[in-house]
């Protein structure tokens, strides 16, 4: 009895350590942020392996969830005569929802576990205490720019999601099953509102990108330096951001739109 | 070389996040048909505006002309007080055009219809002469203008949203008292 509670206690303080050590992780890193004005290098690098690596999935998989709302809504639609609305839900669903959220699920896969992996391998093999012995602040060098990268990628690639599934939706519509045009965009622009719509999405895909990044980041920094201890902390990041993006997706809805 | 490409690569990245973000605002979202500050502002009170919006469309003959800027409840007249944004083009309309609430197909969202009035002006002097024909004076019709509806004025003549359960139940009565008066007989 004694003993699980003693477990329970030891887990939880666990719990608490961890979240006090990301905690002030992410000061440092946020820190770490205006030297970085001076080495655009290492930002350019970061962004290449974290933004423009993840494009093809994100767009693909963008203009086949826009043609996939585009055939569903079509048949649903069409039995209330209403199919012309098939470019307000396309548009509203993605830029609201669909466009942050899956995109930030993708980029949880695609480009937070290899953030992990990176830099768990890097402290594996001890890379980050030898840049300490150079007394080189291996947070500033190597998890700050690979941050400010994921902070800026991930709102691009959440709006190249939206616009790539809109007009996946334009192909499937118009295209293949005969909605009109000229109601496919304006219904849409009747109904889709620039502050309330596609700020708060672009709002959303800021908080994913911050709140991705930064696990990704402290999964890597704090993994166990062995190899076992990385795969666990890359199994971790795609869990626990995936888990915080869909806890953070229903919060920021009921706060934006009610 | 490498980092070159690297860049290259890096700046198109950019380049095509800011296109959709910009596509998203243009041409999905309505800024395109969102010009804010050249527009007047006309009020209007409704008993009844159920289910009128801010920045639901003001319409006249069909075509969108403004918006409803803000909808209010006056504590004195009990009613609602609808302040609606005319765009500046549009500074023609009639002072004694009249405001309407509809609503757009049968589901559809509720927007404010204007019709034109006949304009309140008194450009023509009529009168009778000592022949007893009437005269009209047309030189008076060439200087004035017909009064138009300005920043602040109020569209007096309105009618308000239909209510379904309003028509149901009014139609319902009715069929009762029919029903009454064909029992007495």
């Amino acid at each position: 009895m004694i003993n699980q509670l003693q477990s329970l206690g030891h887990k939880a303080l666990d719990f608490f350590q961890r979240l006090g050590r990301g905690h002030i992780l992410i000061v440092d890193v946020l820190k770490g942020q205006p030297a970085l004005f001076f080495r655009p290098r290492l930002i350019i690098q970061q962004l290449y392996s974290v933004g423009v690596l993840s494009l093809l999935i994100v767009v693909v998989s963008g203009f086949f969830v826009g043609m996939v709302m585009g055939l569903q809504g079509y048949n649903t639609l069409v039995d209330f005569g209403a199919e012309e609305s098939l470019g307000v839900m396309v548009a509203l669903t993605l830029v609201r929802e669909l466009g942050p959220v899956v995109t930030a699920l993708l980029f949880a896969g695609r480009a937070g576990s290899a953030l992990t992996a990176e830099i768990g391998l890097m402290k594996a093999t001890e890379q980050l205490s030898a840049m300490e012995m150079m007394a080189v602040d291996p947070i500033r060098r190597v998890l700050a720019p690979r941050f400010l990268a994921g902070f800026i990628s991930m709102p691009l690639l959440a709006a190249m999601f939206s616009a790539v599934g809109v007009l996946g939706g334009y192909f499937v519509g118009v295209g293949l099953l005969g909605v009109d045009e000229g109601a496919y965009w304006s219904q849409m622009q009747a109904s889709v509102d620039l502050y309330e719509d596609i700020y708060n999405g672009v709002i959303k895909s800021i908080v994913f990108g911050f709140v991705v990044t930064w696990i990704a980041i402290f999964e890597g920094y704090d993994a166990i330096p062995t190899s076992e201890g990385v795969s666990r902390a890359t199994t971790r990041t795609v869990v626990h951001s995936s888990l915080a993006i869909l806890g953070l997706d229903f919060i920021l809805t009921a706060l934006m739109f009610n | 070389m490498t980092t070159r490409i690297t860049e290259i690569w890096v700046g198109l990245f950019v380049a095509a996040g800011i296109a959709a973000l910009f596509m998203l605002a243009m041409q999905v979202s309505n800024l395109s048909t969102y010009n804010s500050d050249s527009g007047y502002d006309v009020t209007a009170y409704f008993e009844d505006i159920s289910g009128l919006k801010v920045r639901s469309p003001v319409t006249m003959s069909g075509v969108r002309i403004g918006r409803v800027k803000a909808i209010e409840f006056d504590k004195q007249r009990l009613s609602a007080l609808v302040t609606m944004e005319i765009e500046g083009e549009y500074n023609t309309l009639p002072d004694d055009s009249s405001a309407s609430i509809y609503t757009a197909g049968l589901l559809g969202e509720k927007y404010i219809g204007l019709e034109p009035g006949a304009g309140s002006n008194d450009c023509e002097e009529i009168s009778l002469d000592d022949s007893g024909e009437i005269s009209i004076d047309e030189s008076a019709r060439n200087d004035c203008k017909p009064s138009t509806l300005q920043q602040g004025s109020e569209i007096k003549l309105t009618q308000d949203s239909l209510v379904l359960e309003k028509l149901i139940g009014q139609f319902i009565s009715r069929f009762m008292d029919e029903d009454k008066k064909e029992t007495v007989k």
